[in-house]
């Protein structure tokens, strides 16, 4: 009986209705990626102001309580609302196609994550209407406890933490159990793309990393508004309580920043290298180390709080057995390119210029393993540099080059690599000139998170030099938005597969119809595609039985809504919490009654 | 049309493993769970001797200071009544779930039933060790074992909480015209893997914060 409505064939939507009701993850991968890119653009702007501030010595442009904020705001924005969903646009838009699917595990809970995400994102920003927090993004007590933050600012970190928290934890779900379950026939795990693998490595960090996150916000809440002491050493508490918990999710969270760029990376090289990746199951099996190991390290980022010298041995030497996992793969992809036929595509520019970048911040990573050398380096600008190296020459980079790869795919039409190019240069240059700078300033003692400094200090040229970079950074990302929209308004020309590339994704059209596939591959090897093409296997035919899709439902984001109530509630009256417990509790009903076949 | 097999629904019922889609998910999720609870459960450790040497009472156990014994506040004859309970529970869950995927829907629905019955009961007697722990003196804000006891026996009781409404949704689904639907038996068993979990968790709240001295 239920199967009659399933028959019906959907027609294509269009319109702002139909977004806010879709459940295709493409359209939630679009969502999330032109989310997160604003949120980048935004957090960019945040950078900018500091950079303009710090420029010169004894600036005058930002007082010192508005700086702290934006350097706490530049942080969450740039890893919660810019990395973690652009690289959750990518897992939503290819995962599927990779892995041969027609869809999701779960399209509703999709689209869900992405509605929670916009609402936890929402509270997070709009904190600057009220009182930004400034007590950094990891927020230590018990600077972030009353009386010491008396504000709003801590309570809007708390709230947007733990909504973001929540959507990651349900897309981090939908994804584990996608890639467990719905690859095609024949993709066995060791066949998966690696960019699949990544995603799965990151979502089960995300699902292990999250709840201590979330039982350490709780306890905040706790004591900022129920008067507990968790983190109160006068009353008991214990503020090294909080950091543990929060470097236990924090850790890992750095990896789950990180491996999607990897992922992305390791199809971009093959790809245009023409040939297999080198050493598959190495990288493979390194993704995994990396993925157990980012568990035994956390305490790396509390030598300088007297752990005594037991702990910060093992902390240590664990540390810097992480970077072996890590190298292997630096040397894989090296390998990649070696003997290959490459076509320096801008993708390829980013792909390469990841590697460079991201070995340096790994590098001077491995030096801050060694407790004495982070004694020094603690709360300097080397550390900041070296984590902007990671996640700027390392995430960033990888996701660009993410975007130039796949944007036939996702539009049918290509960037042009012209301006591609100049983006890119423009970018690299200006990336190197913002933070390599910054390990001088670190060394010569500058320390992080200063509103200003003084100007016999001597660290007046190199400041300014790094405010240059990061004003030529920003040209770069003009020119990047400018090649967009140029390409957006041509017509689309990308044939399926523009780069003879071996993934399952380049096997439907460009874009790909709302059904993924007309028919389902069969999958007979790592790279699909070449192994068809070389044994002369046509691509299967659609076999004209009917596909069923999920139908477009609006409780998702009904449901969203009032999740975001819920916390917005819990920064402004009760009442408003009540609303969304009834609007979220309604939408449970709904969802739970609604057919789907 | 109606006795199409599964299969057809585009591939919607056929899995990688084979294992459905949301039992995967639940599992997965109750992965998740596991960290949650330990890291309340590590929180409750980390102050565990530390609010003893305080000595800001009152305590979980008999504490001698200054020569003076200060009575322990668990009530463990109390909250071994209501374990049992909530082990009795996970009985009724396995009937429940035996009776949906035997098709036997009257079993299905008395087995929902008393599973929530008896998480009823089991959150009776929480109601009733705090209000007496707060007639004794306890609550979130006298002491860190005041404040790690109750965030972590609270967010256990939210989960049978939630559990129970989560049955009861199932339970209320089983009246309709339809039933439960196709898949009865799965969801009731999803329902159950969730039910004893939250089972499980007590066990080990009630070993490490009642029974260990």
């Amino acid at each position: 009986m239920a199967t009659i409505a399933g028959t019906l064939a959907q027609p294509t939507q269009s319109g702002v209705w139909s977004w806010i009701t879709t459940v295709d993850h493409k359209r939630i991968g679009v969502l999330y990626g032109v989310t997160g890119f604003s949120f980048f653009l935004w957090g960019g702007v945040l950078a900018l102001l500091m950079r303009t501030q710090l420029a010169v010595p004894n600036g005058t442009v930002i007082e010192s309580d508005r700086f702290s904020q934006l350097f706490t705001m530049h942080a969450l924005t740039m890893i919660f609302l810019a990395i973690m969903p652009m690289g959750a646009g990518f897992f939503n838009y290819m995962i599927p196609l990779m892995i041969g699917a027609r869809d999701v595990a779960f399209p509703r809970l999709n689209a869900l994550s992405y509605w929670t995400f916009l609402g936890g994102a929402m509270i997070l920003s709009l904190s600057f209407l009220f009182e930004a927090p400034g007590g950094g993004w990891f927020n230590y007590a018990p600077l972030s406890e009353r009386p010491y933050s008396d504000g709003l600012g801590i309570d809007f970190y708390v709230v947007g933490l733990l909504t973001l928290g929540l959507s990651s934890l349900m897309a981090a779900l939908n994804f584990a159990v996608t890639i467990i379950n719905l690859r095609a026939p024949g993709m066995t795990m060791m066949r998966m793309p690696v960019f699949v693998w990544m995603t799965f490595v990151i979502s089960i960090l995300l699902i292990l990393a999250l709840p201590p996150l979330t039982v350490g916000l709780i306890q905040l809440l706790f004591d900022r508004q129920f008067g507990t002491h968790f983190f109160i050493a006068t009353e008991g508490g214990d503020p090294l309580l909080w950091q543990h918990i929060f470097w236990i999710f924090g850790h890992p969270e750095v990896y789950i920043l990180i491996l999607p760029a990897m992922g992305i990376v390791s199809e971009v090289l093959p790809t245009f290298s023409r040939k297999p990746l080198f050493g598959y199951p190495a990288i493979v099996f390194s993704g995994i180390a990396i993925g157990v190991l980012s568990w035994v390290v956390w305490s790396h980022h509390m030598f300088t709080t007297g752990m005594g010298s037991v702990p910060r041995a093992v902390f240590a030497v664990n540390t810097m057995i992480i970077g072996v996992p890590t190298g292997i793969k630096v040397f894989n992809w090296l390998a990649t390119l070696y003997g290959g036929s490459i076509r320096f595509t801008t993708a390829m520019y980013f792909a390469v210029a990841f590697i460079a970048t991201f070995t340096i911040g790994g590098i001077s990573g491995v030096m801050h393993a060694s407790p004495p050398v982070d004694s020094q380096h603690q709360d300097t600008y080397f550390v900041v540099a070296h984590l902007h190296y990671v996640l700027f020459g390392g995430a960033i980079m990888g996701i660009f080059s993410g975007i130039y790869y796949w944007f036939p795919k996702m539009t049918g039409r290509f960037l042009g690599e012209t301006l591609g190019r100049w983006h890119f240069w423009l970018l690299f240059i200006g990336m190197q000139m913002t933070f390599f700078p910054m390990h001088f300033l670190g060394i010569a003692g500058m320390p992080r998170r200063i509103y200003t400094y003084d100007d016999g200090l001597d660290w007046g040229f190199w400041n300014m030099f790094a405010t240059i970079g990061s004003y030529v950074l920003a040209v770069s990302l003009l020119f990047f938005i400018w090649n967009f929209f140029r390409s957006m308004r041509r017509e689309p020309s990308a044939p399926a597969n523009p780069w003879d590339a071996p993934t399952l994704e380049w096997g439907t059209s460009s874009p790909p119809p709302e059904h993924d596939f007309d028919a389902i591959y069969t999958v007979r090897s790592r790279e699909p595609l070449w192994y068809d093409r070389d044994h002369g296997i046509a691509a299967p035919v659609a076999t004209g039985e009917h596909i069923h899709l999920p139908p477009p439902s609006y409780y998702p984001i009904l449901i969203a809504i009032g999740i975001t109530l819920l916390g917005v509630g819990a920064l402004s009256h009760l009442a408003i919490s009540a609303l969304g417990g009834v609007i979220a509790f309604y939408g449970v009903w709904g969802w739970a009654l609604e057919p789907t076949d | 049309m109606a006795h199409a097999p599964a299969v057809a629904h585009g591939g919607a019922h056929v899995t990688s493993t084979g294992t459905e889609n949301r039992k995967l998910l639940m599992w997965i999720f109750l992965g998740s769970e596991c960290l949650f609870f330990g890291s309340l459960i590590a929180t409750y450790l980390v102050f565990k001797h530390q609010v003893i040497e305080r000595g800001i009472g009152p305590f979980p156990i008999d504490v001698t200071i200054d020569g003076k014994v200060e009575h322990g506040i668990f009530d463990i004859p109390l909250t071994s009544t209501s374990t049992f309970v909530l082990l009795m529970s996970s009985v009724t869950m396995v009937l429940a779930v035996y009776g949906a995927h035997q098709h036997r829907l009257k079993m299905m629905k008395l087995g929902l039933l008393s599973t929530m019955l008896l998480g009823l009961v089991f959150l009776g007697f929480q109601v009733y060790e705090f209000r007496t722990f707060g007639h004794e003196g306890l609550n979130l804000t006298t002491n860190m074992f005041g404040a790690t006891f109750f965030l972590l026996t609270g967010f256990h009781g939210t989960h049978v909480g939630v559990g129970v409404l989560y049955l009861g949704s199932l339970l209320a689904a089983s009246f309709r015209r339809n039933g439960l639907g196709r898949e009865t038996g799965e969801h009731v068993e999803i329902a159950g893997l969730y039910w004893h979990f939250v089972d499980i968790v007590w066990i080990v709240i009630f070993t490490v914060l009642y029974l260990i001295p």
